[in-house]
């Protein structure tokens, strides 16, 4: 068993979820304790989606358990096909299911409905919700692509699938030989695939964006314009927007991107080895992986790129002078692998950041995770424990997180500034106006979502020309962590008077930030009466006077310099930090 | 002082037309939900959920923002490996708790809370609670529910919890005085209130069951009466009945109607004299009356449609259609306690359809044919239900929110006057 409060991923049939809703025209029949709708608001509410997620639960109480839950799946199966008319099923268990052992595929197929159902293994107990994400979308794009339509049940590779069906299918597997077939599983009309009209226009499918999917509205859009530039026709986006007539279709295009590889990856692997279709995979995030998605998607479509390398803001917003101050801003990255990877190159290549950490919760990948972060001369961070997470940010006390919900909140904690890169995300992050991760849009995106937590080069530089003015005093907090980042602490009857001999100035907010304030505390103390029994543990031998020095040093600099003077002392065996230590220890770490 | 409406009621509810029971697919939260509201009334609990990975991901997105702020909640999520032998899954249990409670000391109490795949493995936390309750005498005691969705339906999971900690309370000493109980969590400010009133009635003992810290409990015995604040607490009832307690039966305290129903079935069965009854509670019912007014020009002879989430609807059905004017046209509830209900049931207008269970795609077809003025519904219903032209009122706000007592009333007419308000004054 394994202790939980909060979870990166949920369940892999969520992962299922997210491509049925994704798709037009599938349904989604899940042999599920009642309950277990909850995760339609995470669809409605998180993505605000005008459409109940296209998922029939058969909502089992423990009344139905002695009696015949198999049933109780049957018509619900028969009832949402029924009633919604889709084009393809997908059929399966969710966790609680999966322990009664009803068999979805074994039932579903003995329906013998005249429309592709596909069932779905997906181990709940084992795996994730992208895990589950990506198998569904295989499932759908192998059983739609090679034909397995009527009622035959596409299992695969798991058992309740004919062995012999299935291999004769991979043998046949080719783009003429199926194409007969594909017309069962096409209810609208087929679109006319270029290759038939003389000149060739090169073509390729965009595939792993789904619902809740961080930015994939905007980022398909963004990357759909590149291509167009480019003069490459988008031949299928899939799952979002897809039909399973559109994943039949998928053969057609010359190469496919794998846009999203958590998503996409399996299916693209099984479109090359059936079709022979090449994939790109550098995901276009940042400049300079823009700049390379384009050259490769070129080389391969043998087109021009050179139309396509319009440029981004972001190389000139960086090098302005008003960007020296990012120089060396130490960073942590954390969140699925693929945004955490390409986060860490722009961070270091594009901002001029220095990466400290980078990890990712999603084992599948942990990978690439591991090989990006030997560029970085790191030590890859990967678990689905929050609690290491914050362990790992509270160490290193990074100037600028970035990471997912969970990072926003620790980061909040620690009064560090964040910008979130990846899902698991809140509704804001599913936000009205266009705002992708990808592509040179996505690129100017970045620049402002990142630079924004931090302090502007000329705040900063104000911040510390005037810090003894009270509107600058330490007490007025941050005004780059938000108005709701600092905890509003009562004020202790006659704290004011004694800031305000401390620090010479107004002191008027009664905003302290949690981190400075055992700090202010013991200055405070050492102010009134020097007494170190008094001040505690905390202050490690700081003498007085160095207290108050460390007091003139910014508030978003403090920690480190902190920091930096302890670990210099402890090095040095110097017991009691007096005004000098603060200052040798600041010209040992001087950069 | 104008006469208060009718104060008391016929013992027996006129019977009703029949009620239209279905069975199908349910839109619902399972009782596992309770925990997110029960954890924040006892201070010194801790809820351990034992399930999937889903349970988790359930209390993480009906929590919110809160599951960061420390919460005293967790998942113990089963693994493969738990679900290889039962041995091992009690050792790693004793092992997760061990450590959850050396991490947090200050838990006093702690509930094991059963979901789906515990029930269906049949892992037997009774037992384990037993054991835990043994091994950890002394500093906390452990006690278990379950609030699985097999079992229970979104408030549901209060009832088990609170269900569960009744064979835990001290009994009352015997032949001493009546005592009132008001049963259910009640946000501390409207708790407050309630007890101010009670103590202006001149009823001297009053407790609030669950307490606000484990070992505040109220003991019960026979002396013992208790009001129910909450309409989903049959299970909780039955345990207090059992253990000689009486209840009073009275209609649930929202509006200035139900809140002095309620309120009265006190002052009766303490003996509270009439005209300094009507003394205590006038200025409150007269501020409800007050602050409901406004409201009520927006929602007469509005058509409400309530779907099935807390059991809540029966008696807000009841409030909306006799203060407020508002036209029932069907109430669902995933649960109907006919005995609890009788009073609520018997002031619903002739014509209201009164539902149990769900077949959530047949109802909505009732729904769209009925085209109601506003529908209260659960997330995953209102935004699709929206953006077919259908104004709807999101259930789950009723629960979180305080709307119970005199002081309430206009907070608790106003969340359905809302949403009609935002249709009217959106030109978009």
């Amino acid at each position: 068993m394994q202790l939980t409060v909060w979870t990166y991923e949920g369940p892999p049939h969520v992962g299922a979820m997210r491509i049925a809703t994704a798709m037009e025209g599938v349904h989604y029949v899940l042999h599920a304790p009642q309950g277990d709708t909850y995760a339609d608001l995470l669809f409605t509410m998180i993505e605000r989606r005008g459409k109940r997620p296209p998922v029939t639960y058969t909502t089992f109480q423990a009344r139905d358990l002695g009696k015949d839950t198999a049933a109780l799946f049957q018509t619900a199966v028969r009832d949402a096909v029924d009633r919604f008319a889709p084009q393809a099923l997908l059929v399966g268990a969710s966790c609680t299911a999966e322990l009664i052992q009803d068999d979805p595929a074994g039932l579903a197929s003995a329906l013998r409905l005249p429309i592709p159902v596909i069932a779905l293994e997906l181990p709940s107990y084992q795996r994730k919700e992208h895990w589950g994400a990506a198998e569904t979308f295989y499932q759908l794009v192998r059983a739609l692509c090679s034909g397995a339509g009527g009622t035959t049940t596409a299992a695969s590779p798991s058992p309740g699938s004919s062995p012999a069906q299935a291999g004769a299918q991979e043998r046949d597997a080719g783009i003429d030989a199926q194409s007969s077939l594909k017309i069962d599983i096409a209810t609208g009309p087929r679109p006319s695939p270029g290759k038939e009209k003389g000149a060739k226009r090169p073509s390729a499918n965009i595939l792993g964006p789904t619902a809740l999917g961080f930015r994939h509205r905007d980022d398909v859009v963004e990357i759909t314009r590149l291509l167009e530039t480019l003069g490459i026709g988008v031949n299928v986006v899939a799952p979002l927007g897809a039909t399973p007539a559109d994943l039949a279709r998928l053969p057609e295009a010359d190469f496919n991107i794998s846009l999203y590889p958590e998503i996409a990856d399996t299916a693209c692997r099984w479109l090359e080895r059936t079709y022979g279709q090449k994939t790109i995979r550098t995901v276009p995030i940042g400049h300079g992986a823009t700049r390379d998605f384009i050259a490769e998607v070129a080389a391969l479509a043998g087109v021009d790129p050179a139309a396509a390398l319009d440029t981004s803001r972001l190389p000139w917003w960086s090098r302005s002078v008003d960007s020296t101050y990012l120089t060396g801003k130490r960073v942590f990255i954390f969140g699925d692998a693929t945004h955490a990877v390409a986060a860490a190159r722009v961070a270091r290549d594009e901002f001029g950041f220095e990466v400290v950490g980078l990890g990712c919760y999603n084992r599948e990948f942990a990978r690439e995770i591991r090989t990006a972060a030997l560029l970085y001369g790191l030590e890859p961070l990967i678990t689905d424990d929050y609690l290491e997470v914050e362990d790992a940010i509270a160490r290193l006390q990074p100037e600028l997180v970035l990471g997912t919900q969970m990072e926003r909140h620790i980061a909040k904690r620690l009064r560090i500034p964040c910008a979130v890169i990846s899902a698991p995300v809140h509704v804001q992050d599913f936000p009205a106006r266009y705002s992708p991760q990808m592509g040179f849009e996505g690129a100017n995106v970045l620049f402002d979502t990142w630079v924004h937590p931090l302090v502007m080069g000329l705040e900063e530089h104000l911040l510390t020309m005037f810090r003894d003015d009270f509107e600058f005093s330490d007490h007025a907090g941050a005004s780059h962590l938000g108005h709701g980042s600092a905890p509003i602490l009562p004020r202790e009857p006659g704290e004011g008077d004694r800031e305000h001999s401390a620090n010479g100035g107004g002191g008027t907010t009664a905003v302290v930030s949690p981190s400075t304030s055992p700090l202010h505390h013991s200055a405070e103390e050492a102010e009134r009466s020097p007494s170190p029994a008094e001040a505690g543990e905390e202050q490690k031998g700081w003498s007085p006077e160095a207290e108050r020095e460390l007091l003139k040093i910014p508030f978003f600099v403090r920690g480190k310099a902190r920091r930096n003077t302890e670990r210099y002392a402890a090095e040095q065996g110097i017991a009691a930090i007096t005004l000098d230590t603060l200052y040798d220890a600041k010209a040992h770490y001087a950069r | 002082m104008s006469a208060l409406l009718p104060l008391t009621m016929p013992d027996c509810a006129p019977v009703r037309g029949p009620v239209l029971r279905e069975r199908g697919q349910r839109e619902v939260f399972c009782g596992l939900t309770g925990i997110i509201w029960l954890h924040r009334k006892v201070q010194d609990a801790f809820f351990l959920v034992v399930g999937s990975r889903t349970c988790a991901h359930l209390l993480q997105s009906a929590a919110g923002v809160m599951v960061f702020a420390e919460p005293r909640f967790a998942t113990a999520i089963i693994e493969e490996r738990d679900l290889a032998g039962m041995v091992d899954c009690n050792a790693e249990l004793d092992r997760v708790v061990d450590r959850l409670l050396a991490r947090r000391p200050d838990i006093k109490l702690l509930f094991l809370v059963g979901s789906c795949p515990s029930e269906v493995i049949k892992l037997d936390l009774s037992r384990a609670a037993q054991r835990l309750s043994a091994k950890h005498a002394g500093a906390t005691r452990v006690l278990n529910y379950s609030g699985s969705g097999i079992e229970t339906t979104f408030t549901e999971g209060e009832d088990a919890c609170l269900a569960a900690l009744v064979p835990e309370l001290a009994a009352t000493a015997p032949g001493a005085a009546p005592e009132l109980m008001i049963v259910g969590a009640l946000p501390d400010v409207v708790e407050d209130q309630f007890l101010r009133l009670f103590a202006q009635l001149g009823i001297e003992t009053v407790r609030s069951f669950p307490a606000r810290r484990a070992g505040a409990m109220p003991p019960v015995g026979p002396n013992t009466r208790f009001l129910l604040a909450q309409p989903f607490l049959g299970e909780t009832a039955r345990a207090l009945e059992d253990r000689g307690a009486v209840r009073l039966d009275a209609l649930f305290p929202f509006g200035a109607e139900g809140t002095s129903n309620w309120l009265h079935a006190a002052a009766v069965a303490f003996g509270v004299d009439a005209m300094h009854f009507r003394a205590v509670i006038a200025p409150g019912r007269e501020r409800a009356k007050r602050a409901i007014a406004h409201a009520r020009d927006r929602l007469e002879g509005k058509r409400i449609f309530f779907l099935p989430d807390s059991q809540l609807e029966l008696p807000l059905a009841r409030f909306l259609a006799q203060e407020l004017g508002m036209v029932p046209l069907e109430v669902g509830t995933p649960y109907l306690h006919r005995a609890h209900m009788a009073q609520e049931l018997a002031l619903l207008p002739a014509g209201t359809v009164i539902s149990e269970g769900q077949d959530v795609d047949r109802q909505l077809d009732r729904v769209r044919a009925a085209r109601p003025d506003l529908t209260v519904c659960g997330l995953g219903l209102a935004n699709p239900l929206e953006a077919e032209g259908l104004t709807t009122k999101w259930a789950i706000e009723l629960v979180f929110s305080p709307i119970h007592g005199f002081d309430q009333a206009g907070d608790l007419a106003d969340l359905f006057a809302r949403p009609l308000r935002r249709r009217d004054v959106l030109k978009v």
